[in-house]
C-alpha cells in the first residue's frame, strides 16, 4: 500500500509518504472494498464516514427549514410532492430540524468528523486508542440516524415536541398526533446516539492522554486538539445523563412507569394511568445535558477558528495559555449553568440566582477567546483564502450572538425573552451558524489532505459571502420579532394579532433563508467537483506547522506508519525570527 | 478582501445599530407595575451589550487594516513580522479584569431587579385568581364571593362539553360560588395573585403587555403575582409548545375600573346562580 518515497523536506526531516489516490477502487476486491469503506477501523476513514453522515443530515435538516419557512409564509401553498403542509407536519419538521441539527450535525461534523480525522494525525498518532469501539460508535450513529428519519413514514409521522422533548406532552401518546410511535422512534434513536457519543467520548479521551507522541506536551497540542479533548469529556458526562433520561422517558411511555408523569393527569379527555412523577426532572436532566451539548457543538468551533487564525494569520495564536485556560473555563462552568434554560419554569426563583451569575460568568472566557483571536490576526500577515474568511465570519457570529447570551441570563428579562424568537435568533447565531462557518472553515482546510486535491477558491468565496450576509439576514430579524413578543414554535401567525402584525418581518427571513439555502448547493458542488477534479494538493499546501502536514495528502493508512514523529516545537510557531521559512514544523529538528 | 470584509462588517453593524435605534419592531407598550423597570433594565442592557458589539466588529474589521498597513512598519524581524505577537500577559489581565467588572455589575444590576420582581410581597387587598393551561384554551377562575376556590379533579369530574372543563368538585360549597371565565378580566392598579396550574402538559402564561411570563406545569401549583397599571385589552398567548394548537392557544387580558370589574363578576355569578338548581 504505502511506500516510502525517501524524501526529505528542508531542515524538518520529514518523511513523506505516498500512498494511491483517494477514492481508487479499481484493484480493491468487493470483501476487501467492505472492509476498507463499511468496516473500517481506520480512524481516517471513520472519520470521513462521519462527515458524510452529517453532509446528508444536514441536507435533510436544512431542506426541513425551508419547508417551515414557506409555510410560515405562504401557508396554503401546495408543494410538489410534500403537498399541503398542515401545522402536525410543521411541528414534525421543526421537532426533526432541531434534532438532526443539534444531534447529527453539530455533534458529529466538527467532533466525531474532523476529530476522529485529525486528532490522532495533530498528536502524532497512527491510530485511535480504541479502533474498533471507533467503528462500534459510528454504525450505532448511522443506525440512530436511521431510526430518527423513520419516523417520517409511519401513520401519525414523526414527534412533534421539540427537540427538547419536554414531559409529559412527550410522555403521554394521546397528547397528539405525532406523540406516539414517533417519539418513541425518536428516544431510541437518540438513546443510541447517546451510546455512541459515550464510546467515541471514551476514544477521544483516551486517546488524547495516551497516544501523544514524544515530545507532544499537553501544552505542545494545537488547540483542536484541546477542544475536542474537553468536548469529549463533556460528551462523555452529558451523553450519560441523556441516555438515562431517555430511558425512564422510554419506560413511562412503554412499561407505564411515572418518572415525568405527575398524578391526575387528564389528556385529551382521558385520564392518564400513571402518576407521581415530575415533569420539571425531565427538563433538569434534559437541560443538565442540552447545555453541555451547545458547548460540545461549538467548542471544536472554536479550536479550528483559533487554529486558522493563526494559520493564514502567519502569527502564532496570541495567548496560547490563556486560551487553553478559557476553554477549560468553558467546559467546567458549561455544567454548572442549566438552569438558565429554567427561569420561568416553575423552578425555585431563588436558584435563577445562581444559575444567571453562573451563565453571565461563562461571558468571561468568551470574551478572553474573542481578544485572542482579535490579537492574533492583528498586524498578521492575512491570507484571505476561504478558510480563512469563515474563520473571520465566524468571530463576527461569535461576537454577535454571544453578546445576547448576558441578557437571556438575566432571569428578568428572560422571563419576557424566554421561548420567543429572540432565543431562536441567538442560539442560531452563536450554535448553529458560528458551528457550521467553523465546519465550513474546517472542510477547506483540511479538504486538501483528506482528499488530496484542493477546493477552488472562487467557488469557496462566493459560498462565503452569500452565507454570511445570509446568516444576518436570517437570524439578525429575529431577534426583533422576540423583542416584539413573538413565541416560537408556531406553526400558524394569524391567530394571535400581534404575531399576524409581523407578517412582513417573517416574508424577509423566509426570502434570505431561500436565497442562503439556495446558496448551499456552490458548497455541494465545489465538494464534489473538487473531490475528483480540484487541482491536485502538495503535502503542505497552506504551509502548516502541525504534524498532519508532514504526512501525504491524502496521508497512507498506516499514517505515519513505525516512525512516529518527534516533537519539539510548540504549534503555532509562525513568523518566528531566526527561521528560513516563516514557519516551524512541530518537527522540525533544527533548532532555533 | 480585507475591503470587502471590512465593508461587510461595516455595513452589518450600521444597520443593527439603525434597527435598534429606529426600533420598527419594539416591546408593546408595558401596562404592569413592573413594565417601566424591566423597559430601563433592558435599555441598559442593550446600551452595554451594544457598545460591546459595536467596539468587537469594528475591532475585527480594524484587525484586518492592521494587516495592510503592516509592511511599511518598521522592528521587523527577516521572515516579516512583529516581534513578541505570541501574547501579551498584561493586556489580556486588563481585559479580563475589565470585563470580569462590567459583568458583574451587569449581573448583580440583574439580580436585584428579580428580586423585586419575585418577592411576594402584595397588599392586602390582593385580587386571587387561579389560572388553569389546557390543551388548548386558558380558563381563570375567581373565587367568588367566600373568597375561597372549590375543590377541583380533571380526573374525575371534568367535562367541558357540560360547562365544567376544571373538573369542579358538584359537592363541595366553596366552589358554587366560583366564577369561571375564558377572559382574564383584570381590575387597574390592584395586586393580582395567580395560582398557576395544568392538568395535561406544560403550558405558559406569556402577557408581553405586563412583562411578564411563567409556566402552568401539570403536577405543580404555581403563583406569581403582577399589578396592571393601564387600563385596556391585551393579548395573552401561550409560549410553551403545548401540541397542535399551540399556536391558537390566545386569551384575552381587560385591564378595567374596580367598579366595572365588580360589575364584570356580578354579571358572571347570576347566570351561575339561577341554572344552578
Amino acid at each position: 500500500m504505502a511506500q516510502l518515497d525517501g524524501t526529505t523536506e528542508g531542515n524538518h526531516g520529514t518523511i513523506i509518504y505516498v500512498s494511491e489516490d483517494f477514492p481508487s477502487t479499481a484493484q480493491t476486491k468487493p470483501l476487501q472494498a467492505l472492509r476498507r469503506y463499511i468496516f473500517s477501523t481506520d480512524h481516517k476513514m471513520i472519520g470521513l464516514q462521519y462527515f458524510f453522515l452529517s453532509l446528508a443530515a444536514v441536507l435533510v435538516g436544512s431542506f426541513l427549514s425551508l419547508l417551515m419557512r414557506i409555510h410560515l409564509t405562504w401557508p396554503d401553498a401546495a408543494l410538489p410532492i410534500v403537498g399541503h403542509i398542515k401545522p402536525e407536519n410543521y411541528l414534525a419538521y421543526l421537532t426533526m430540524h432541531g434534532t438532526l441539527m443539534v444531534f447529527f450535525v453539530l455533534s458529529t461534523a466538527p467532533l466525531s468528523g474532523f476529530g476522529n480525522y485529525f486528532l490522532p494525525l495533530q498528536l502524532g498518532s497512527s491510530e485511535m486508542a480504541f479502533p474498533r469501539l471507533n467503528l462500534l460508535g459510528f454504525w450505532i450513529t448511522f443506525l440512530a440516524l436511521l431510526i430518527l428519519l423513520s419516523a417520517f413514514f409511519i401513520p401519525g409521522g414523526a414527534s412533534l415536541a421539540g427537540w427538547t422533548q419536554y414531559a409529559p406532552l412527550s410522555a403521554i401518546a394521546s397528547s397528539g398526533p405525532g406523540q406516539g410511535q414517533g417519539t418513541t422512534l425518536w428516544l431510541v434513536s437518540i438513546g443510541l446516539f447517546c451510546i455512541a457519543s459515550v464510546l467515541g467520548a471514551i476514544n477521544f479521551i483516551t486517546t488524547t492522554l495516551k497516544k501523544r507522541t514524544v515530545g507532544m506536551r499537553l501544552l505542545r497540542m494545537p488547540l483542536p486538539c484541546w477542544t475536542w479533548f474537553v468536548a469529549a469529556i463533556l460528551s462523555l458526562l452529558a451523553f450519560s445523563v441523556l441516555l438515562a433520561a431517555t430511558i425512564m422517558l422510554l419506560l413511562d411511555r412503554t412499561a407505564g412507569t411515572g418518572f415525568f408523569v405527575p398524578s391526575g393527569l387528564l389528556v385529551n379527555g382521558k385520564p392518564v394511568p400513571q402518576g407521581g412523577g415530575s415533569a420539571l426532572l425531565w427538563q433538569h436532566l434534559f437541560w443538565f445535558f442540552g447545555h453541555p451539548e451547545v458547548y460540545i457543538a461549538v467548542l471544536p468551533g472554536l479550536g479550528i477558528t483559533s487554529h486558522l487564525l493563526s494559520v493564514f494569520s502567519r502569527k502564532p495564536v496570541f495567548g496560547y495559555k490563556a486560551m487553553v485556560g478559557a476553554i477549560l473555563a468553558i467546559g467546567v462552568l458549561g455544567f454548572a449553568v442549566w438552569g438558565h434554560h429554567m427561569f420561568v419554569s416553575g423552578m425555585d426563583p431563588y436558584a435563577s440566582f445562581a444559575f444567571s451569575g453562573l451563565t453571565t460568568a461563562i461571558a468571561v472566557p468568551s470574551a478572553i477567546k474573542t481578544f485572542n483571536w482579535i490579537g492574533t490576526i492583528w498586524g498578521g500577515k492575512l491570507r484571505f483564502t476561504t478558510p480563512m474568511l469563515f474563520s473571520l465570519g465566524f468571530v463576527s457570529l461569535f461576537i454577535t450572538g454571544g453578546l445576547s447570551g448576558p441578557l437571556l441570563a438575566q432571569p428578568a428579562l428572560d422571563m419576557y425573552l424566554h421561548d420567543t424568537y429572540f432565543v431562536v435568533g441567538h442560539f442560531h447565531l452563536i450554535m448553529a451558524m458560528a458551528g457550521l462557518f467553523a465546519v465550513f472553515a474546517g472542510t477547506h482546510f483540511w479538504f486538501p489532505k483528506m482528499f488530496g486535491r484542493m477546493m477552488n477558491e472562487r467557488l469557496g468565496a462566493a459560498h462565503f459571502w452569500i452565507t454570511f450576509i445570509g446568516a444576518y439576514a436570517i437570524f439578525l430579524p429575529m431577534h426583533f420579532l422576540g423583542i416584539a413578543g413573538h413565541p416560537r414554535r408556531y406553526s400558524d401567525l394569524t391567530s394571535v394579532h400581534y404575531v399576524a402584525a409581523l407578517a412582513p418581518v417573517h416574508r424577509f427571513i423566509t426570502w434570505a433563508a431561500i436565497i442562503t439555502i439556495g446558496a448551499q448547493f456552490i458548497f455541494l458542488l465545489n465538494l464534489f467537483w473538487s473531490m475528483f477534479r480540484g487541482a491536485k494538493a502538495g503535502v503542505n499546501p497552506w504551509g502548516c506547522s502541525t504534524l498532519e502536514w508532514t504526512l501525504c495528502s491524502p496521508p497512507p493508512g498506516n499514517g505515519f506508519g513505525d516512525r512516529a514523529p518527534v516533537v519539539y516545537h510548540g504549534p503555532y510557531e509562525y513568523g518566528v525570527s531566526g527561521a528560513t521559512t516563516d514557519f516551524l514544523m512541530q518537527d522540525a529538528s533544527a533548532t532555533s | 478582501m480585507a475591503v470587502a470584509f471590512l465593508l461587510a462588517i461595516l455595513f452589518i453593524t450600521i444597520i443593527v445599530v439603525y434597527l435598534f435605534l429606529a426600533h420598527p419592531w419594539w416591546f408593546p407598550a408595558g401596562a404592569s407595575s413592573i413594565a417601566a423597570t424591566v423597559d430601563g433594565h433592558f435599555k441598559v442592557a442593550f446600551l452595554l451589550v451594544g457598545i460591546l458589539f459595536v467596539s468587537g466588529q469594528l475591532l475585527l474589521a480594524a484587525s484586518l487594516l492592521s494587516s495592510r498597513q503592516k509592511r511599511s512598519q518598521k522592528n521587523l524581524t527577516p521572515s516579516g513580522n512583529k516581534p513578541n505577537l505570541s501574547g501579551n500577559w498584561r493586556l489580556e489581565a486588563l481585559w479580563t479584569v475589565g470585563i470580569t467588572c462590567l459583568f458583574v455589575w451587569f449581573n448583580a444590576s440583574g439580580e436585584r431587579l428579580w428580586s423585586e420582581i419575585t418577592v411576594r410581597d402584595l397588599n392586602a387587598e390582593k385580587i386571587e385568581i387561579e389560572v388553569t393551561g389546557t390543551q388548548f384554551q386558558w380558563y381563570f377562575r375567581y373565587p367568588g364571593a367566600d373568597g375561597a376556590f372549590g375543590r377541583t379533579d380533571p380526573q374525575r369530574w371534568a367535562k367541558p362539553d357540560e360547562g365544567n372543563p376544571l373538573g369542579m368538585d358538584p359537592n363541595d360549597d366553596a366552589g358554587r360560588d366560583d366564577i369561571v371565565s375564558t377572559t382574564l378580566m383584570l381590575p387597574q392598579g390592584r395586586d393580582i395573585d395567580f395560582t398557576l396550574k395544568a392538568f395535561d402538559v406544560i403550558h405558559s402564561m406569556f402577557i408581553p403587555a405586563m412583562r411578564f411570563k411563567q409556566d402552568t406545569v401539570p403536577g405543580m401549583i404555581g403563583h406569581a403575582h403582577f399589578r396592571p397599571t393601564e387600563a385596556g385589552s391585551y393579548e395573552m398567548v401561550c409560549s410553551q409548545l403545548c401540541g397542535l394548537g399551540h399556536y391558537r392557544m390566545r386569551a384575552t387580558v381587560k385591564v378595567v375600573s374596580e367598579q366595572d370589574f365588580k360589575r364584570w363578576l356580578n354579571s358572571m355569578a347570576q347566570p351561575k346562580e339561577t341554572t344552578a338548581q
